[in-house]
């Protein structure tokens, strides 16, 4: 085996983050090598630094024995390497040969497009490693498997050989995922080397040759599927410093706060996100959801706000239907929401904490006095809440876009659960914060859960689950697959049914040799 | 933007620049509740020193690029400097001095008034001799007007994330509608045919703006190509009205009747001052529109609207409503210039009277940064060029246009902040630091 | 998966489309029967005049029934609307083509209705129309040009001004009407050029990048007329560009006078017109335009300079303004008046708009809008008591209409007005 491609002490730093941190990584001709780790951990960073879309500060990039610099995409171009982005760089409104001649077009003479050779050759791709995709097609009449296909041969058209995958079953149903690991098979076993970035566990101990994990810039490890499982990837990928111990009480749970019957979600393709998902949540009670994030999560708790209509189901909040109700209605029953993107739903960032604080309580009093906003009151009740949450601001008059993430959670956190509520959904509370304020988060959910609040948390760590829940529901395509009593789960049974196998039953899935 | 490109975040990056929160809070609150209220931002607000001094060195010195490159532009056109340049440098620097010291002192002397002129006036004491001096005054005041309410008109849609390029339509719809109100209804009091006019007028203008509003919030078409296609169905409106149904009698020109008595707006100078009521209904709007939007409960939906429609719907507004709302409010504000317009000075409408108030609004709304105190402010310096250049054109000969050119500099310069940091080496902004108020084209 | 099925699914007409559509035609239809064909009596005939007036005639007029013609109309659309409703999916891809249709059939039924028991020159209007349409089609191209690369450009009214008015300028100073218009072009590109570098370089907001160059020309344009143009006759006289008769084409019975006699702008554009349309579709250069413009990053990732290609769109955007502009002065007045194009820049766009960013479809835009300006002149000689504004509202009203999405949706450039940012 030839090594084709050696990354060596690969270094950026971007504003106040270290994101790529000395990171060695190789590839040897013919394996699908995959790059696990968490969201942020500086996978797709090092990613576009080896396609050219950043530049490295430091460290050098090795392609076939040869060093080489790569200021632009064209650069990786010429050096055979290809990427296929996460978000599709496709046009809908061209074909498919439009596309993937794009930037390097077959042309007749007096820069004429040749759209026959164009489908000539993609048809020609296509056969040889076995896709079936109609040159002539508009992208946006195809599937996204279709288009991803596509985006394969647009790098295979360049003649790559080094292909980079980020994140590529993120889109993907069931079925094309199974289809897309046949492609890159196909494409190893003619001579490509593939790097696959993903997070997801299963996957990796699937489909790929060698595996490197990346934590918060830095590789951790490499090693392979044969010599890892599931559970100690997992521990590599997430890797908390420090041991997640949550002061639990005993607690009797109370009457049913949210009960939630045959939900039927679909996302923005139309596509089912939630198919058919019962629960409830009792008061005083934790109920994680666990799951690898993209599994229906983030449409499930959109109908539970209210901010996306169900296709079908319903949705219970203390006996009130709620499945259609508007969001400002469903906070006025007393749910609490903690946003998976604090940023573009949780805050406005160029309003004061002050406001912030009383996003969604602005108008009633004592905030507002008939329709006057009461400045007084809502000073008073920004030191107070900044006081009591411990929300490290120069002045409630900053805005908090000037403020750190853990800070800016915090005051989601404090306008939240300063309410009288009922039910609290968290969506990822900890995501991309530091130690200190993933403890303080934890502890101040386990304080609403001791004072009877019904607490939904929707997380993909798999530690943050563990540590907080009653019971703990586990997510898989779009699914709830089971819901386990958290004194019975352990990490590995819940990690392998975040990866969609049930302990119980023999794993319905082939591994691969490596 | 790709979020899986944004790199992590980290504590550590932005570390809070007190230590005692608690405390510096409590000072800050004791200011704020005690203490005198700030009312520059409103509501909530930061220090006004701080903020005034960040955020007035960059349109002041737009102003001060764009009068320069105007005056540059005066002298460039003057034949008199290529003559006297031909015959040395210096004679040309000299004469292009004098050019523009003709030309500006002209500007000021009609925006403001000649200060000898007053000066003799108040000592010779005769009245009419006082009103003339002060006339160019007042006349800036009177052009400023219409700028503060097409001003704030702009500036309400900024905030609630919306680009109303068609406050000229709206204009000319208030000023039809206050217009008819104007002759039309007879025999009713000044008290009450006043306000009827000019309600008239602020109707006309909201529904030319609800509708754009609402084609925006049911169809998502966007609100800048429908406002200037009602900017020209307007005109044309205005055109077949005053041709048609509202000419005058008798009249060979297209021009409606003359509105009645009862509904001028009040002068309160004899001639030729036509200072008027409006400026003050103007500045009362000013504080009203500044009231709403940093005041009340509505104004707080509308600027999150603006900011964030995620977060404004996450945290339970209706943003399609806010967005009706805004454009028809910011409407019936162009819809009271027009009205301002013809109650206060023209007392009849005429064809092409706005001549580019819409436009210009768009300009001193961004200059105030859609703040209501900025837009005044603005308004008074585009009344007073407007009114100035007419006396630079008469005693310098020096067409009116140039204010346009004025205009558009000053406008390319504050939504352009980089070409005035980098000509002066100001500091760039700070990180969390507010931005200009203005809509994007994605809008959201 | 086969693609092609899927596409084919994809195609079926959205229900509501279909009824308001089949309920346009109808009404069409029913317009015609109701308002136009009832009023006139079985004898009347409708007089069209075949050849432009000042050419010698070659066909003789065309002489219909009135009301006969106006029924077999009516019953046409009848038929159309009927089909549209009841067929299921109506007539699916064809139903934007049935539109045109209609709205051909209403045109010709009003023009009919209002010129029975008169003589009313059709050739002379076409003609008038085309002219009218040479403007808005430059300008429209002009914005197609902008916008296809993804950058917003409300600014053709400004560059039209100034291409108009430089053009005049130095065409009198010069006394060559081509270094004229070659000074309009370039100084509408000068104007392009300005847009670019603040909305791509500066990522200024578009639209007030746009507005303050229209402000800017508009006072620049006026300003140099007011201290020179006005004063010195001698500068404000360039001449124009005479018609040129293209020999033998020109003789084509009722086309050829409409098509083959007028001057240069006509000619050049529809040069400009197959050029754009050709190098926007089949050429590397419009693939790369294009893709700029729907998906910049997409672009990039494949090597292309998004920055370069938005420049040169703008500067060719410009250019094309200024060549627009110059067809006012040079090729249509003679002279520079103070803000003559009176609008026609912002109809440009609503010409792009309702031409769905099509360089063709803004020609037929154009022809549309140009033909309501031409009936709304002549709707005086015909004696009709509908005011001619409202005719010229219908542009606007049009756009509007089309923006909405009551009638289909155009498919504007995705990356249109949003400035491109490279990261890292």
């Amino acid at each position: 085996m030839t090594t084709v491609l050696e990354l060596r002490g690969i270094t950026k730093r971007f504003p106040g983050v270290l994101a790529n941190d000395h990171i060695d990584l190789t590839l040897e001709e013919g394996e699908i090598h995959a790059l696990l780790g968490e969201n942020g951990a500086g996978k797709t960073t090092l990613m576009n630094i080896l396609y050219g879309l950043y530049q490295p500060d430091q460290g050098e990039i090795i392609v076939r024995g040869k060093k080489i610099d790569i200021h632009s995409p064209s650069d990786a171009i010429a050096a055979g390497i290809g990427m296929v982005h996460q978000h599709f760089m496709l046009i809908p409104v061209f074909t498919v040969a439009e596309n993937v001649m794009l930037g390097d077009e077959t042309l007749r003479p007096g820069g004429i497009l040749n759209r026959a050779q164009a489908a000539a050759r993609v048809r020609e791709i296509s056969e040889q490693f076995g896709f079936e995709v109609d040159p002539n097609a508009y992208i946006k009449d195809l599937p996204v498997g279709v288009q991803q296909r596509v985006e394969i041969i647009k790098l295979l058209y360049r003649r790559a050989d080094i292909l980079i995958l980020d994140e590529p079953t993120a889109v993907l149903t069931p079925q094309e995922t199974d289809e897309l690991f046949a492609i890159m098979r196909s494409l190893v076993a003619k001579g490509k080397s593939i790097i696959f970035i993903t997070h997801k566990l299963r996957e990796v101990m699937d489909f790929s040759d060698r595996i490197t994990v990346i934590r918060r810039g830095r590789v951790v490890g490499t090693t392979r599927p044969s010599e890892a499982d599931q559970y100690t990837l997992a521990e590599m990928m997430v890797g908390r410093a420090v041991q997640l111990e949550v002061d639990r009480k005993a607690k009797a749970v109370g009457e049913t706060v949210l009960s939630v019957q045959n939900l039927v979600v679909l996302d923005e393709r139309h596509q089912v996100a939630v198919e058919d998902v019962s629960f409830e949540v009792r008061a005083g009670e934790v109920l994680g959801i666990a799951g690898v994030q993209g599994n229906g999560q983030t449409e499930l708790v959109e109908a539970l706000t209210g901010l996306r209509t169900p296709q079908s189901g319903h949705i219970k909040l203390l006996g009130q239907e709620i499945s259609r109700a508007r969001p400002r209605r469903i906070t006025e029953l007393g749910s609490a929401h903690v946003p998976e993107d604090r940023q573009r739903d949780g805050l406005v960032l160029n309003f004061t904490v002050a406001d912030n604080l009383i996003l969604n309580t602005y108008y009633k009093p004592p905030f507002t006095q008939g329709v006057v906003l009461n400045e007084t009151e809502i000073l008073k009740h920004a030191s107070r809440l900044i006081q009591e949450f411990d929300i490290r601001t120069p002045s409630p008059l900053t805005n908090v876009g000037s403020l750190s993430g853990g800070n800016q959670q915090k005051v989601i956190v404090a306008r939240e659960f300063s309410r009288p509520i009922r039910l609290l959904i968290a969506s990822q509370p900890t995501r991309g914060l530091d130690v200190g304020s993933v403890e303080y988060i934890h502890g101040r959910i386990m304080e609403k859960r001791d004072e009877g609040c019904a607490v939904l948390l929707v997380s993909s760590e798999l530690d943050e689950i563990m540590a907080l829940s009653d019971r703990i529901a586990v997510m898989y395509r779009g699914k709830i697959i089971d819901i386990l009593d958290a004194k019975q789960a352990t990490k590995e049974t819940v990690g392998l049914l975040m990866a969609g196998i049930r302990p119980e039953h023999t794993p319905n899935v082939q591994i691969e040799p490596a | 933007m790709n979020k899986a490109m944004q790199p992590p975040e980290e504590e550590t990056s932005k570390p809070p620049k007190k230590n005692n929160p608690g405390q510096v809070l409590q000072e800050e609150l004791l200011k704020e509740i005690t203490g005198k209220q700030n009312g520059e931002k409103g509501g909530v607000s930061r220090p006004l020193w701080r903020r005034l001094t960040r955020s007035l060195a960059v349109p002041i010195l737009a102003i001060i690029t764009g009068l320069i490159i105007g005056g540059l532009l005066i002298v460039l056109t003057s034949i008199e400097f290529y003559a006297a340049w031909a015959q040395s440098p210096v004679e040309g620097l000299r004469v292009g001095w004098g050019i523009l010291k003709t030309a500006y002192s002209a500007l000021f002397t009609g925006a403001i008034g000649d200060p000898a002129r007053i000066a003799a006036a108040l000592s010779s004491g005769n009245a009419e001799e006082v009103r003339k001096a002060f006339y160019p005054f007042f006349e800036s005041l009177v052009a400023a007007t219409p700028y503060i309410f097409g001003g704030l008109a702009v500036a309400l849609g900024f905030r609630a994330g919306l680009f109303n390029i068609g406050a000229e339509g709206q204009i000319f719809i208030g000023a039809i509608c206050a217009a008819y109100v104007g002759y039309s209804v007879t025999g009713l009091p000044a008290f009450l045919h006043m306000p009827l006019a000019f309600l008239a007028g602020a109707v006309g203008g909201g529904l030319w703006g609800f509708i754009p509003g609402w084609l925006k919030a049911r169809t998502g078409a966007h609100e800048v190509i429908n406002t200037i296609m009602l900017n020209y169905i307007a005109f044309r409106l205005s055109d077949w009205l005053l041709t048609g149904p509202m000419k005058r009698p008798g009249s060979a020109n297209p021009v409606s009747p003359t509105i009645e008595d009862s509904a001028k707006l009040f002068r309160f100078f004899g001639d030729p001052i036509r200072f008027h009521l409006g400026f003050f209904v103007a500045l009362l709007m000013a504080w009203l529109v500044w009231w709403f939007l940093f005041k009340t409960r509505w104004g707080f939906d509308l600027r999150a609207v603006g900011l964030n429609p995620h977060a404004a719907r996450y945290a339970g507004m209706v943003v399609s409503f806010t967005m009706i709302l805004s454009m028809s409010l910011s409407g019936a504000l162009a819809g009271m210039a027009g009205a301002n317009e013809v109650l206060g000075v023209n007392h009849n409408l005429a064809m092409a009277f706005s001549s580019g108030y819409g436009f210009d609004s768009i300009a001193l709304a961004l200059l105030g940064n859609s703040h209501p105190l900025g837009v005044v402010l603005s308004a008074l310096l585009f009344g007073a060029l407007r009114n100035g250049a007419t006396n630079m054109q008469l005693k310098a000969g020096i067409p009116i246009d140039i204010i346009s050119i004025f205009q558009a500099l000053i406008l390319i310069f504050i939504a352009t902040p980089a070409i005035i940091r980098t000509l002066y080496r100001l500091k760039p902004p700070e990180e969390g630091e507010e931005g200009l108020v203005v809509a994007s084209w994605g809008g959201n | 998966m086969t693609t092609t099925a899927l596409r084919r699914e994809l195609e079926i007409v959205s229900p509501t489309r279909q009824i308001v559509m089949g309920v346009l035609f109808l009404a069409a239809g029913f317009v015609i029967w109701f308002y136009f064909s009832r009023s006139l009596t079985s004898e009347t005939v409708t007089k069209f005049g075949m050849t432009p007036g000042g050419f010698k005639a070659t066909i003789s007029d065309l002489i219909l029934p009135s009301q006969q013609t106006l029924n077999v109309l009516a019953a046409l659309c009848g038929f159309i609307g009927a089909v549209q409703v009841l067929r299921k999916g109506g007539f699916r891809k064809r139903t934007n083509g049935m539109l045109g249709l209609v709205s051909g059939f209403l045109i010709f039924a009003f023009l009919i209705w209002a010129a029975a028991g008169r003589s009313l020159n059709l050739a002379g209007l076409l003609n008038t129309t085309l002219s009218k349409a040479v403007p808005l089609t430059l300008g429209a191209m002009s914005g197609i040009l902008c916008e296809r690369a993804g950058v917003v450009n409300i600014a053709i009214e400004g560059m039209m001004l100034m291409g108009a008015m430089i053009g005049a300028l130095v065409g009198s100073i010069t006394g060559n009407l081509w270094i004229g218009l070659l000074s309009a072009v370039l100084s509408g590109g000068l104007l392009g050029w300005v847009h670019g570098v603040l909305s791509i370089k500066y990522r200024t907001n578009q639209i007030i990048s746009g507005t303050a160059i229209n402000i800017f020309a508009t006072g620049l344009t006026s300003y140099v007329s007011a201290k020179f143009m006005q004063t010195h006759q001698e500068l404000n006289n360039p001449g124009i560009f005479r018609g040129w008769e293209i020999p033998g084409l020109s003789q084509i019975p009722f086309l050829g006078p409409i098509l083959f006699n007028n001057n240069m702008f006509v000619y050049a554009m529809f040069l400009f017109l197959i050029a754009l349309q050709f190098g926007l579709f089949y050429t590397r250069w419009g693939l790369r335009h294009r893709a700029v413009g729907e998906h910049p990053r997409a672009a990039d990732t494949l090597g292309i300079n998004v920055f370069r290609t938005r420049y040169i769109a703008v500067i060719l955007g410009g250019l094309m303004a200024g060549f627009a502009g110059g067809y006012f002065t040079l090729g249509s007045v003679g002279r520079f008046d103070e803000v003559m194009t009176a609008g026609r820049g912002f109809i440009s766009l609503a010409a792009m708009i309702f031409g769905n960013w099509l360089p063709f479809g803004a020609f037929g835009a154009g022809l549309l809008f140009g033909f309501a300006d031409s009936l709304a002149s002549k709707l005086a000689i015909l004696g009709l008591r509908i005011p001619s504004q409202f005719l010229l509202m219908a542009p606007y009203l049009a756009t509007m209409v089309v923006l909405a999405g009551v009638i289909g949706r155009g498919q504007m450039p995705a990356a249109d007005g949003v400035p491109y940012e490279k990261e890292g």
